[in-house]
């Protein structure tokens, strides 16, 4: 690892101030788990860290008005133990309890989750979020991409955006918010994540000198969500695709539906196509099967991972099935 | 004659029960130290920079502003300009410097400009009639091998084979001695056709491995009454041991040198530093207390030790540490050789199997490697194999845990269950029929086994024909495999000390690798001397000590065992002698049980062992005990084992997951030590073999030549929660004690991959050709049976 300034402000401005106002120069450590791997492997030199766990209100999970106010410095682990979480959006409780190990649970933040890098593995070995060789190859197009994006991947990005517990937040409606040197922003959580277009472009909306401060999540009420994924191993394992589902009923039949896909593109992948198939009707294995043939019908996978189209198809199906059959 | 025979059942007091091993209270308390654990005050911090082309000419290299950097002590060059690296993350350059961060920055500013070349890390199919038959080999291919880390093995039986293409004289032997060569090679140099005039011609990728014919195969296949074909693998793995490949030398004055180094060979190191390193190997100590694992990757100092030994000598003899990062351990400290094979099997419809035939192909890196031993375990009478080795730029092969036998089980017994499939026939009955196909000694073995085994499994109430047993999207299935190895005792010294005040030391220069030898060694000498394991100090781990093998071929048990079986049954009987005279007896009519040294015949006249060890006067006693030793006979270990694994799954047929739910160990070796360290040897390779079948895979970049999953995340391991339910059975009594003891490493990490292959293609009614089961590959085999 190269050397680093260490910085540990105490409030947000004091934060932002140490921040950079463009990338490459400073980063934030919050729990650690991804950023450290990064410059131990070389793939990030920050010349600043900026530790920002000493910043007091960027902590604590509170019920407000507007829902559940998850701080940013909220482990995963607290995050999945938390009463309220449990009870109201069992969900999200469930992804969170999949994503990592416990150790890492016990450190990894919220925020740093949203914000964690790709784990493409050619970003990994240190040949660029949109890798080429010195020829202009696109590595991933033409290399070994069986862990790629097959949706969203006609632009230079074919890493997954891989976050597991963002499809379960972006059912339940959640949004962000971010503090930077001009105020405060709140997006609706799935418009936090962009597709890069060029090397020093982010995964993420997220400026040089912002922080992320909070995630709120609506009151649940009788939204019936729930999230699967599919992955080869049960003990710490990146999976192969991931879906979260929203169900808002009206009697036995859905109103509306939120369906998210995660692991299967650059961005959490928002299904319109699903959520048109759903609106209206009483969820049924022949419903929820044409609901994933739906939201798949757009895929184009790459060279290798064609067999990630019938898993993300299964991971929908399961999912809505899972969500209808759980308990209001 | 002393009796050295190991003891009747009835006069075993330790040998054979279920012992925890010593070492466990300071591994799991963390006081056990390891390699990576020696941290003196003054060392300093090795790094390597490394190839990042997977083949490349080295055109020119800077150092010098790395030398200049302030905390930068040494620089030393591994490659010199002019070298071809073969693999990506080769060593080029070394640095040692006071603290990490230095030794990084520096070698950042290191500058080398390379010229690519064309690499190849691929192992697929070659094309047909790709492999060439190597013509003589001249100097400059030798040259090559030994770079390449070619086993001296392969590369006599190369020399052999082909021939030379120069006259073997002294002066060309001394410079191949010099780079490397052992005394194998060059044996085999000395006596090797030599072809003066032949052409040297360009390399292909490809050479002809093996050809061999047995029997009539052509009659076979034509009077067959069915034949089953079907193709089967085993992909490049590493070993990742958790404590990575490393060592710490310090050159103790000008002319000696210490070694602090992870390895399974203590006494085997010193021999192989001293002619790069440029000293005696009597000047070199090799020191380890505990290892993270080795799996047959660490038998050498390799060239990263040597650069450190180097970069210590330029800086004044301070200690320099050189430990493998993560992603090098995975890229360049481990290499298990794939295989791969077009396997077509002849049968009559009553189950004999009559003929095979085989394509195999694979690599070992630059070597190429060599055919597994297929088809494994059962010897048809009418064969006709062709193996092709692909030499590539992956990395150097090494041996990793039963060379060559998984991959083996993998084919054979894939090949097998087939064939077992294509007669309707349930896969137990069909091995059963063609037991007498297997080895005259272990026929009985294996009917023993399988009976143990199917009734552990319960194989008769849960076993169905091929995809039977699917409910909704899950498929159940169980598979079945065989296996075979050696495991006899390695060349082993034990010094055993008797003192005057009745305490005990054993010197060994044997290592523990994490497989129970400091617990044999202790177990052996306590049951003999009739004394608590704990009144008995052990040192092992240094070139201080009697030397003793590598630990690998299952070969320490039966080594360390043997010698300190013949040492302490020496002592002991030294002992017996001073002590006769005062309790008036004959030494042969005493023993020592329980700490106590009596009259056989009259219990009532002894001594405790502290009184009696008082006769031996003012000097301790120390005798060495020895492996093999034809003067104290009988030989106390054996070799040639056998073994069954049986394993049952679920697969999820609409996402390809495969889940492991049970598997089965059936297993001799022998003379059992520590009934409880066996089983626990057993549990160890199955969750190894789950591993091995469901996740690794050394997944290579063609375009830029590198690893590309060279970390813990995208190189799986099974976790806690993937492992099942562990069933093993040790088989002991009568027909397998009396053998004596033989390894038990290698054996059970053998037939895991073969039997959760056979039970996946039971389960889902198709074959997954390749390790690992991933689901794309699963859901590919099984969209191949739905589109046929």
């Amino acid at each position: 690892m190269r050397a680093f300034e260490y910085t540990s402000p105490t409030t947000r401005d004091q934060a932002i101030g140490l921040l950079a106002p463009a990338w490459g120069q400073a980063e934030v450590l919050a729990g650690g788990t991804d950023l450290l791997a990064l410059m131990k492997d070389d793939v990030v030199q920050p010349k600043r860290l900026v530790n920002i766990k000493e910043i007091s209100d960027l902590h604590g999970i509170a019920v407000n008005a507007q829902g559940l106010r998850i701080g940013a410095l909220t482990t995963l682990g607290d995050l999945a133990d938390n009463v309220n979480v449990v009870k109201n959006y069992p969900a999200l409780a469930e992804a969170v309890n999949e994503a990592a190990s416990p150790q890492i649970r016990n450190m990894a933040t919220l925020g740093g989750n949203l914000c964690q890098r790709p784990r493409c593995w050619y970003f990994r070995n240190g040949f660029g979020l949109l890798p080429k060789n010195e020829s202009g190859k696109d590595l991933v197009a033409e290399g070994d991409n069986r862990y790629h994006a097959i949706l969203g991947n006609d632009g230079p990005a074919k890493f997954i955006s891989p976050s597991t517990i963002v499809p379960a937040l972006i059912a339940y409606g959640a949004t962000i918010r971010l503090v930077g040197p001009n105020g405060r922003r709140e997006l609706p959580l799935e418009k936090f994540f962009v597709d890069p277009r060029t090397e020093n472009d982010r995964e993420h909306d997220l400026r040089s000198n912002e922080i992320v401060t909070d995630v709120v999540i609506p009151h649940a009420g009788t939204l019936k969500a729930a999230h699967y994924e599919i992955r080869q191993k049960e003990a710490f394992d990146w999976p192969l695709a991931v879906a979260a589902v929203g169900l808002k009923m009206n009697g036995s039949a859905v109103q509306s539906a939120r369906v998210i896909l995660g692991s299967v593109a650059p961005i959490p992948w928002r299904s319109p196509e699903a959520e048109q198939v759903l609106a209206g009707k009483t969820v049924s294995e022949a419903v929820a099967k044409s609901a994933a043939d739906a939201a798949l019908q757009n895929a184009k996978p790459l060279s290798h991972n064609a067999y990630k189209v019938q898993l993300a198809r299964v991971a929908v199906r399961r999912a809505i099935l899972k969500a209808a059959g759980g308990s209001a | 004659m002393p009796d050295y025979s190991w003891p009747p059942p009835e006069n075993r007091n330790l040998i054979g029960k279920r012992i925890s091993r010593v070492d466990s209270p300071v591994k799991v308390s963390g006081r056990a130290k390891y390699t990576y654990d020696y941290n003196p005050s003054g060392m300093l911090y090795g790094k390597i920079l490394r190839s990042p082309h997977a083949k490349a000419k080295i055109v020119t290299i800077d150092t010098s502003s790395a030398e200049k950097m302030p905390g930068v002590k040494a620089v030393q060059i591994a490659q010199k300009v002019g070298s071809t690296v073969q693999w990506a993350g080769d060593e080029v350059v070394g640095v040692a410097a006071v603290d990490e961060v230095t030794a990084e920055d520096a070698i950042r500013a290191i500058k080398v400009t390379y010229q690519p070349l064309p690499h190849l890390v691929s192992d697929a199919e070659p094309p047909a009639g790709a492999a060439e038959t190597p013509g003589p080999l001249s100097v400059d291919d030798l040259e090559d091998m030994l770079d390449n880390q070619v086993r001296p093995r392969e590369m006599a039986e190369q020399i052999q084979q082909y021939g030379i293409t120069f006259k073997a004289d002294d002066k060309t032997l001394e410079g191949l001695k010099s780079d490397g060569a052992t005394d194998d090679v060059l044996a085999a140099l000395r006596t090797a056709p030599v072809h003066e005039n032949a052409e040297s011609k360009p390399k292909s990728n490809y050479s002809k491995a093996a050809a061999q014919t047995q029997g009539e195969p052509d009659k076979a296949f034509s009077d067959a009454e069915i034949i089953s074909e079907g193709i089967y693998g085993a992909p490049v793995i590493t070993h990742c041991c958790l404590e990575s490949h490393g060592a710490t030398p310090e050159w103790t004055d000008d002319d000696h040198l210490m070694v602090h180094i992870s390895t399974q060979n203590v006494s085997g190191i010193a021999g192989q530093m001293a002619d790069p390193i440029g000293i005696p190997a009597a000047n070199i100590r090799v020191h380890q207390d505990h290892i993270g694992g080795g799996f047959g990757s660490k038998f050498g100092p390799d060239r990263w030790t040597i650069v450190a030994a180097q970069l210590s000598k330029k800086a004044g003899g301070k200690p320099v540490r050189v430990m493998l990062e993560r992603n090098s351990e995975l890229e360049v400290a481990g290499c298990r050789p794939s295989a791969y094979a077009r396997v077509k099997v002849a049968a009559k419809k009553d189950g004999t199997i009559t003929g095979w035939q085989s394509q195999s192909w694979g690599t070992g890196g630059p070597g190429g490697g060599g055919m597994p031993p297929i088809p494994y375990v059962f010897n048809i009478p009418n064969q006709r194999k062709e193996h092709t080795a692909i030499h590539n730029n992956i990395g150097p092969a090494r041996a990793w845990r039963a060379p060559n036998h998984p991959q083996a089980a993998v084919i054979t017994m894939g090949a097998l269950e087939d064939t077992a499939a294509k007669l309707n026939m349930d896969p137990v009955d069909f091995f059963l029929k063609n037991i007498e196909l297997t080895t005259k000694d272990r026929q009985n073995v294996y009917r023993e086994e399988l009976a143990i085994a199917s009734d552990l499994m319960d194989w008769k109430n849960k076993w169905k024909p091929r995809g039977q047993n699917i409910s909704g999207h899950i498929a159940r299935g169980l598979g079945l495999s065989v296996h075979t190895w050696g495991g006899r005792g390695h060349a082993s010294d034990c010094d055993l000390t008797l003192h005057p005040d009745g305490s005990v030391d054993i010197k060994m220069g044997t290592q523990d690798i994490g497989t129970g030898t400091r617990t044999t060694i202790l177990i052996v000498a306590a049951d003999t001397l009739g004394i608590p394991m704990d009144a008995i100090n052990l040192f092992i781990g240094d070139t201080l000590y009697p030397p003793s093998g590598g630990s690998g071929g299952s070969t320490t048990p039966g080594g360390v065992s043997s010698s300190t079986r013949r040492a302490a049954v020496d002592a002991r009987d030294a002992l017996f002698e001073k002590v006769a005279p005062a309790l008036n007896a004959q030494p042969a009519d005493l023993e020592s049980v329980n700490g106590t040294v009596r009259v056989k015949s009259d219990h009532s006249r002894s001594l405790s062992w502290k009184q009696a060890c008082t006769k031996l006067g003012a000097m301790p006693l120390t005798v060495r005990g020895k492996n093999p030793d034809k003067s104290k006979p009988p030989d106390l270990t054996n070799s040639g084992v056998g073994g069954v694994g049986m394993a049952e799954v679920e697969v999820d047929t609409e996402t390809g997951v495969v889940k492991v739910k049970k598997m089965v160990a059936v297993q001799d070796c022998g003379l059992i030590i520590d009934l409880k360290m066996a089983e626990s040897s057993c549990y160890g390779a199955m969750v190894m073999g789950i591993s091995y079948a469901l996740f690794e895979e050394k997944v290579m970049d063609q375009t830029t030549g590198r690893m590309l999953n060279p970390n813990m995340e995208f190189y799986r391991l099974a976790g806690l929660n993937d492992i099942p339910d562990l069933v093993v059975h040790m088989m002991t009594g009568k027909g397998y004690d009396e053998r004596g003891v033989i390894g038990l490493g290698e054996p059970p990490v053998i037939s895991p991959g073969a039997a959760i292959s056979n039970a996946v293609a039971n389960a889902t009614g198709v074959r997954v050709p390749f390790l690992p089961l991933t689901p794309d590959r699963v859901l590919a085999a099984l969209g191949q049976k739905a589109g046929a």
